[in-house]
């Protein structure tokens, strides 16, 4: 029996930790980040260093300012949220509640393929496609651009919003759009202005949601932004805060690589902001 | 009763009713346009001696076979390490924990695992496995990088599908002397089989797209190698071998063989995951 007893204690043992790599993980990439970021920092000075507008990591004298990077990132997910946040929620409001099984199933699945496709493939569409559109239809020198990088971010965010809104419009009670019907409210009328409004908490987390993934996103942009650190322009050729760390990386050294880390400790800073206010958004929605 | 709903609000909803099919509409035809383009470029490169050899310099032509079995690789090692991991968390949280705090601990971590983007893994997971565990750059620190992005999706699938197990089984199994061990493997496990192989299907998609965490722990070599070499050596997997031939190399010829393949493999994980989640909701009813 006692022989029982350690078995099954030791068997908790290793689930509790199985259980515990997860968070062991996250104390890791921390860990990671701010000892591998710090250094750079505190060389560099933080004022110059967050605020500098310029970036010459490679130049006799190197000046490393990454006020163009913080930016380019801010501008391209605020004009990729722009474009990407109307078609995605109009496209949620359709496909919970206005269209027939049919269709619905049908658009779905487009969905669910569009938030499969590696972003490589969305860069090199961009790239092929996007960048010379842009070349032709602005008169512009080079597509390679912000306004390139912003069209790709748009259609990848797309799929996070529209599934994290339905979720949201289809937890709103049948009890509420019943009571506008029975009012004399037409069924759009109650959508938009009943439903929508009970599920605001979760459509807010599908907009933060977007806005994490294309602050994160690193290939695809790397492909059609054109990767020169200048500051932000529509039609320039413009360096996000992921590509600055992936396009130097591999031949970088010193203060130059630890300036990398650097940035990518101010990305995760982002990133941890977005996520708490998601985790805020997605509890109060679960609270309504 | 004539005219009850104005000509104004008429046209008000039906704009609003527009807005929403035009934008349905669009999603649609941009990923039919997305899916039809890649594979109208895509298919006429792909031919049988790109498939099946790796890039000569003498000759000069490229080969996939090295980049198709690195992905192949690199999905079997991840899986093999996530797989228990994130099971084993799963059944810890429904089965184990009454620690509340502990519980809220691994699920808001989980939660911000999901939310870190590929290029910070990438760094990470080159500071940690090449560089502190000396994997140098090699497909196994790939793989044990993509391991813990992919932790989250499967411990959520397997939690998911735990819930699902009837508590009268596992009290029924416990009526009978069954130690708590014994109920997991002989009555928890077998229940949750379908979360485990939807966490699967999940991982296999991700890891499919997946190409910024690779490109500085699994590197970009292109060498035939067998799978226990192979795990050794650096290796670049489909993804990051189209970034490399797109951006670098500028062969858009391959670069789009390569881009049908994986929208091809895009379709079918996903074709599975639909089939898989049908499949297990008609046995549930049972």
């Amino acid at each position: 029996m006692r022989k029982q007893k350690a078995f099954e204690d030791f068997v908790h043992g290793i689930f509790l930790i199985l259980g515990l790599v997860t968070v062991g993980c996250v104390l890791l990439i921390t860990l990671y980040l701010v000892i591998a970021g710090i250094p750079a920092i505190r060389k560099i000075g933080i004022l110059d260093f967050l605020c500098g507008t310029k970036w010459a990591s490679t130049a006799k004298e190197p000046s490393y300012g990454i006020l163009p990077f913080i930016l380019t990132s801010v501008y391209g997910t605020a004009g990729a949220i722009l474009i990407g946040v109307p078609i995605g929620f109009l496209t949620s409001v359709y496909l919970a509640k206005l269209a027939p099984a049919k269709i619905r199933t049908v658009v779905s699945g487009a969905v669910s393929l569009l938030a499969g496709i590696p972003s490589v493939v969305y860069g090199l569409i961009g790239m092929m496609v996007l960048v010379p559109g842009i070349r032709g239809l602005f008169r512009v020198p080079d597509g390679a651009s912000l306004l390139a990088a912003i069209i790709v971010l748009a259609i990848m965010i797309l799929p996070s919003i529209i599934n994290v809104s339905i979720t949201a419009l289809e937890a709103v009670p049948k009890e509420y759009e019943d009571a506008s019907l029975a009012l004399g409210a037409t069924p759009v009328e109650t959508y938009f202005k009943v439903s929508v409004p009970a599920a605001k908490s979760g459509i807010a987390a599908a907009v933060v949601l977007g806005v994490g993934r294309a602050i994160g996103e690193a290939m695809a942009v790397m492909m059609v932004s054109g990767n020169a650190p200048n500051l932000p322009k529509l039609f320039g050729s413009v360096r996000f805060l992921t590509t600055a760390v992936a396009s130097e990386m591999s031949y970088s050294g010193g203060l130059q690589r630890q300036a990398l880390f650097s940035i990518a400790l101010v990305l995760f800073l982002f990133i941890m902001l977005i996520n708490a206010a998601l985790n805020f958004f997605l509890k109060r929605s679960k609270e309504e | 009763m004539n005219g009850q709903i104005g000509i104004r609000r008429k046209i008000k909803i039906g704009l609003l009713r527009a807005a929403c099919g035009l934008c349905a509409v669009f999603t649609c035809s941009l990923t039919l346009f997305l899916l039809v383009y890649v594979l109208v470029k895509g298919i006429p490169n792909i031919s049988w001696e790109l498939l099946s050899t790796k890039p000569s310099y003498l000759s000069g032509k490229i080969g996939i076979l090295p980049d198709i079995l690195n992905t192949v690789y690199m999905i079997a090692a991840t899986l093999v390490f996530v797989l228990p991991l994130g099971v084993g968390a799963a059944v810890y949280l429904t089965e184990y924990a009454k620690n509340k705090r502990v519980v809220a601990a691994i699920e808001y971590a989980a939660e911000t695992l999901s939310g870190i983007p590929s290029i910070i893994y990438g760094l990470v997971g080159m500071l940690f496995f090449c560089q502190f565990l000396n994997m140098q750059t090699s497909l196994l620190a790939g793989a044990l990088t993509l391991v813990i992005m992919n932790l989250p999706t499967v411990m959520r699938t397997t939690q998911e599908s735990l819930k699902t197990v009837p508590q009268s089984y596992r009290e029924g199994a416990f009526g009978l002397g069954a130690g708590k061990w014994r109920v997991i493997r002989t009555v928890v496990l077998p229940g949750c089989i379908d979360g485990i192989v939807t966490g699967c299907i999940l991982s296999v998609g991700r890891i499919l797209g997946e190409s910024a965490a690779l490109l500085f722990t699994a590197g970009f070599a292109h060498a035939l190698n067998g799978f226990l070499k192979g795990l050794g050596s650096a290796g670049a997997t489909l993804t990051v071998s189209l970034y490399v031939y797109a951006k670098e190399q500028g062969e858009f010829g391959v670069a789009f063989a390569i881009a049908a393949i994986l929208m091809i493999l895009t379709l079918l994980v996903n074709l599975l995951a639909a089939l898989a989640g049908r499949w297990f909701k008609r046995r549930q009813k049972l």
